[in-house]
């Protein structure tokens, strides 16, 4: 039997530590907004302490981390732990930025879902989190 | 508050538009420039209003030509440095990293895995002492890069270390940004609330006018960031002349006449690659500026009314895909800059989208310009758009449509009331998310992106700058410092500068004694937040 969805798939965008690029957070907000999608962004200078807590007051499908310093490592597996420790790690974990092609394994491996680096397709951000996010 | 409303699909089906949205038309005509009058429009170059430019005739076209670049510790930082000066180098940039960017040392929380990434870790003065080691500054260019927010505690460092090496700070040239206004919009290096950000960053211009640092420039206004955060043209150089004007209210305020200003300021401009409107925005923002200067401050000065333009090639016009294509993005738009009057200019990598530039990339970069100065003969002439009815009705229409989004910000109270309503942040928002909506659409071109895309696979290049092992190598040096230094003394400095801080002092000289006696950067901030807080930017 299939459930159905009551209610649309919630995604919070995130950008921890001290990077300021947000232009492409911004920009991926309002899009996922116009595929249908419940999007909160809660501004810069996030810690991964904050953006667990958000995520789980919000009760959101998606996190969303945007990291262009080189620095991604280090944010995304402090928030994947955290989840975990919370007992929240059904939340499914996407990175975007300027990833190198050798980290992309490790931050695979560490449990992110996946990595959108540059030139990536909205369309193609928006095909995986309708299919991944489970009904 | 500003809502931010839901951008919709551009409705200008204008499909010869410029990027801002002008309509343009066939063909251009004398009768395109009615009431057009060569000496109140143009006037010589180096003259009011300064549409042609700030150089004399005799100087031709000419301009800087810069690069940028950050490095890890401040010990490889101090061996780049003596490289490039052997190489000839007189200007040197010196880029910091977030941490000293944002006010925490290296051993805060927030720092952890920034330390030393995208520019140097500096906690202390005995850090730039490390940079500058062997290095005899006097005669140099210096410019700290990414100083916003601290410009006060940088500008301690620099004359402690002119100090040292017995030097009058008059003779170094300090090119300080010190725009924090601009990092509430976009780029995001903020530490106090606006009005706080004002005052600490006319602290500096006030101490460097005072202290007669004639060579130096205490103060740049960025353009350059917004439009990256996704701006039009238009609005940047009306949010940039809005930035300005908010911080020299808060400088004539003190009593400092700008007809007697002792040093001077620079603005910062990104080049983008449609061709014409970048010409003439860069004629249209001199003009504007001169003009409104002169009628807010009645500033007859020419060093303050004749704007230096420091520019900087798009990176947000490259392109991942064909990233090779990105060499005549930066062409076109280093020729516009050119054109258009550029007093210093840095052409992008055409590797920057995908991770730190190579070294063939880095090269190309600065031939690009040589090319541009020595070979393709544009820069023989001053000004040599002039007088064509194209760029002189585009000209006319930036400085009209930016002068009416100037005025909007102003009936608004301004940029610091601009900032804390977030118009300034949604404005640039809608902006960036219509530029990608028409991307997307087709409705505008990007070669390679949405038009002649090829199979290929894109290579991200590895981009660490630092290891963890450095990262905690800082930290040792500066709890080692923290342990050998006079503590005592360290926190009777800081009582001094919170002292000064609540009496709405200058602190400048207050933080020169902290820095001294080797207080760090994040203790300076912290004091000063007890005061002033500390921004928490707001989300959408």
């Amino acid at each position: 039997m299939t459930m159905t969805r009551t209610r649309p798939i919630k995604v919070l965008m995130s950008k921890p530590g001290l990077d300021g690029h947000d232009r492409g957070v911004k920009v991926l907000t309002l899009a996922l907004r116009d595929a249908g999608f419940e999007v909160i962004y809660t501004g810069l200078r996030q810690t991964p302490e904050s953006i667990v807590k958000t995520a789980i007051e919000e009760d959101v499908d998606v996190i969303g981390i945007s990291c262009l310093t080189g620095n991604h490592q280090i944010l995304s597996s402090e928030i994947i732990n955290l989840l975990a420790d919370k007992g929240a790690n059904d939340i499914i974990v996407i990175l975007g930025g300027i990833i190198p092609e050798e980290d992309i394994p490790i931050l695979k491996k560490a449990g992110v879902k996946a990595v959108f680096g540059p030139g990536s397709q909205m369309a193609d951000i928006i095909k995986f989190i309708r299919e991944n996010v489970r009904n | 508050m500003e809502k931010l409303e839901k951008p919709g699909i551009n409705k200008n089906e204008n499909k010869f538009a410029t990027r801002s949205g002008i309509p343009v038309k066939e063909v251009y005509h004398p009768s395109d420039l009615t009431d057009w009058d060569y000496a109140n429009k143009l006037g010589e170059p180096a003259q009011y209003p300064f549409t042609r430019g700030i150089n004399q005739p005799s100087e031709r076209t000419k301009w800087v030509i810069g690069q940028y670049f950050g490095f890890g510790t401040a010990k490889s930082t101090n061996e780049l440095l003596k490289y490039v000066l052997e190489q000839g180098a007189q200007n040197l940039v010196i880029a910091f990293d977030l941490p000293t960017q944002c006010g925490y040392d290296s051993d805060h929380p927030m720092a952890h895995g920034e330390v030393g990434k995208i520019g140097v870790a500096i906690d202390s003065l005995k850090d730039v002492e490390t940079i500058f080691d062997g290095i005899n500054i006097e005669g140099k260019t210096i410019s700290p890069g990414g100083n916003n927010a601290i410009s006060p505690i940088v500008l301690a460092m620099m004359l402690a270390l002119c100090e040292k090496q017995h030097i009058s700070p008059q003779k170094v040239k300090f090119v300080f940004q010190n725009d924090p206004l601009k990092e509430f919009i976009s780029r995001g290096a903020f530490i106090f609330p606006p009005k706080a950000a004002v005052k600490f960053a006319v602290d500096t211009v006030e101490y460097c006018h005072k202290q007669n640092l004639y060579l130096s420039a205490p103060q740049m206004y960025c353009g350059y960031h917004l439009r990256e955060g996704g701006a039009t043209i238009k609005q940047a150089m009306a949010f940039t002349l809005a930035n300005a004007v908010a911080f020299l209210d808060e400088l004539v305020s003190r009593g400092i006449n700008l007809n007697d200003f002792k040093c001077s300021f620079q603005v910062f401009l990104s080049g983008g690659v449609d061709f014409f409107e970048e010409i003439a925005a860069r004629r249209a923002f001199r003009r504007m500026w001169a003009k409104t200067l002169k009628e807010r401050y009645g500033c007859t000065n020419p060093r303050v009314l004749g704007i230096f333009l420091m520019e900087y090639t798009m990176g947000s016009n490259l392109t991942a895909q064909q990233p090779l294509n990105n060499v005549v993005r930066c062409t076109i738009a280093a020729m516009a800059a050119v054109l258009g009057g550029a007093n210093g200019l840095i052409v992008s990598s055409y590797d920057e989208a995908l991770g730190l530039p190579s070294q063939e990339a880095l090269r190309v970069a600065v031939r690009t310009q040589q090319i541009i100065g020595e070979e393709s003969g544009i820069a023989s002439t001053v000004d040599p758009m002039a007088g064509s009815y194209y760029v002189e009705a585009l000209t006319d229409e930036l400085e009209k449509g930016a002068t009416e989004i100037f005025q909007k910000v102003q009936d608004k109270g301004g940029s610091i009331e601009a900032i804390k309503s977030r118009y300034y942040m949604n404005e640039i928002t809608k902006s960036a998310y219509q530029t990608f909506r028409d991307i997307e659409s087709g409705r505008r071109t990007v070669i390679g992106v949405n038009k002649y895309q090829v199979k290929e696979e894109k290579v991200v290049k590895p981009m660490k700058l630092t290891s963890q092992k450095e990262e905690e190598e800082q930290i040792q040096r500066l709890q080692e410092l923290r342990r050998q230094r006079d503590n005592t003394q360290v926190q009777k400095c800081l009582a001094q500068v919170k002292e000064s801080a609540l009496k709405g002092e200058n602190l400048v000289e207050p933080i020169l004694a902290a820095v001294k006696a080797y207080a760090t950067i994040g203790e300076i901030c912290n004091v000063l937040s007890e005061i002033w807080g500390r921004y928490e930017q707001p989300g959408i």
